[in-house]
């Protein structure tokens, strides 16, 4: 693919150098997977609390998934920095929807639309916001569910995952999700996404949440943990049966 | 120390085929609703085709973010027009449309792969194809996106439309029945989707006469 040089200013040098400092080239705190389902009342969406620094565990409390407005909740991976300034953004257009005081607000749909218009608009700068967004919601009883990348591609689906959980979570969900699961086989779904994200994703922590939306509000819960089991075989003798040079 | 992160791009290629073949009095638009990134599928239901006009369906691959900003572009451009004549635009006009908006991002263009199909002000299908920066064509069939490469020598043999450099010109529509151009569509999707990794999933196809569009599903291999 194409790369390409961030456009040559002929004014002020320094001028340059402050803007080129304000580009993410690369992202310092992230946060890993967001997996997130649609089920029988609403959408459900679970995330770990872990904020690396590189591979560095740097911080272990964060919050990735937050309510947004009446009818939305956000979830993001990526750099945390960015998710936080964003809900900064989304703090201020639910304010001034609030402050028209018609009875009106912004559903799921609508804080898509905003966002991808956002990411892609950053993009568009050669300065992106660091994330992959998911927006799950309830509005007049449909249920929406959608994600954000970087770059501005977005897509609406039943079930979505970034990062790692696209690769380790979705293959799962595909077989097991249906459209009328439960509260809590929708969240059974969920944590066993979560598990094996934390058995292979070696960014992934064991603290994690799980955030509920339907017709009724938001609710997400406090952290917990999940039981793990790592006593087999190939656990504790990885390389057994893998035909190598040592 | 080594660069340890991959340069960021601000593009992305999610692949996709799409396919236009216009007959004497239709035009059938196809393309699979598979959105990949590298080797990952995002989603297995995205529809790449876009209604814009009474007569005029776009479908288009190749980056999702700007193919959606395309089609939002000329969405409000079709409305503003509508506003103005008090009619839909022309297949033909909105080929035009759609060529000038692509090159308007030639220093930064859209990587969007287009094939416009319609029915012309005579009421015969028409197909229009497309670069990323806004060359176009008329022709009788297209194929543009990740499948490309396999459909359209297949639909050059099976069609053999007159060459373009004849004199007088000759009508490069194709001689099909609508029920042959369908189903030859199902076929090269059919054959492209065994080979391309970013065809697959479900097909989409929209078939436009004078008196209304219908739209047909097909199952492709999910693999």
């Amino acid at each position: 693919m194409t790369t390409f040089s961030v456009p040559i200013d002929n004014g002020d040098s320094m001028k340059i150098a402050e803007e080129e400092s304000q580009r993410t080239l690369y992202p310092y705190v992230t946060g890993t997977s967001i997996v997130a389902i649609k089920y029988k009342d609403g959408v459900l969406m679970a995330s770990d609390m872990g904020g690396s620094y590189g591979s560095t565990l740097r911080y272990k409390n964060i919050e990735r998934v937050k309510a947004i407005g009446k009818h939305s909740l956000l979830g993001a991976s990526g750099e945390i920095s960015d998710f936080q300034e964003i809900l900064r953004y989304l703090d201020e257009l639910t304010l001034n929807d609030n402050m028209w005081d018609d009875g009106n607000s912004l559903g799921p749909k609508e804080i898509h639309n905003y966002l991808t218009r956002v990411m892609y608009n950053r993009r568009n700068k050669f300065n992106p916001l660091w994330n992959t967004l998911v927006l799950g919601g309830v509005k007049n009883g449909k249920s929406y569910l959608g994600m954000v990348s970087m770059i501005g591609v977005s897509f609406e689906d039943d079930h979505v995952a970034t990062g790692f959980g696209n690769h380790l979570a979705r293959p799962i969900l595909r077989d097991e999700w249906h459209a009328d699961l439960s509260f809590e086989d929708g969240v059974k779904l969920l944590e066993k996404c979560m598990r094996v994200l934390l058995y292979r994703d070696r960014s992934a922590i064991n603290k994690l949440q799980i955030a509920k939306i339907t017709e009724e509000g938001v609710t997400v819960s406090q952290p917990y943990s999940l039981k793990t089991y790592w006593e087999f075989s190939s656990f504790h003798n990885p390389t057994a049966g893998a035909a190598g040079s040592w | 120390m080594t660069k340890q992160h991959a340069n960021w791009s601000p593009y992305d290629n999610n692949g996709g085929t799409c396919v236009a073949i216009a007959g004497s009095d239709y035009c059938v638009i196809a393309a699979d609703t598979r959105m990949s990134t590298g080797y990952s599928i995002l989603s297995r239901d995205y529809s790449k085709i876009h209604k814009l006009a009474d007569r005029a369906v776009l479908s288009s691959s190749g980056f999702q973010a700007d193919v959606k900003a395309l089609q939002k572009v000329l969405k409000s451009r079709h409305l503003i027009y509508q506003h103005q004549h008090n009619k839909q635009m022309s297949c033909p006009a909105m080929a035009q449309l759609l060529s000038n908006t692509l090159y308007f991002k030639r220093f930064f263009p859209y990587y969007a792969f287009n094939v416009l199909g319609g029915l012309d002000e005579e009421g015969k299908g028409c197909v229009f194809t497309y670069d990323a920066v806004g060359s176009y064509e008329r022709v009788g069939y297209g194929a543009q996106g990740s499948g490309s490469t396999l459909i359209m020598p297949f639909l050059d043999n099976q069609l053999k439309s007159p060459s373009p450099l004849l004199l007088p010109k000759q009508d490069s529509n194709t001689p099909l029945s609508e029920a042959e151009a369908v189903d030859l569509v199902k076929t090269v999707f059919a054959s492209a989707t065994e080979r391309d990794i970013y065809t697959g999933d479900k097909l989409e196809i929209m078939i436009l006469k004078a008196d209304g569009i219908k739209t047909e599903l097909m199952d492709l291999r999910k693999d």
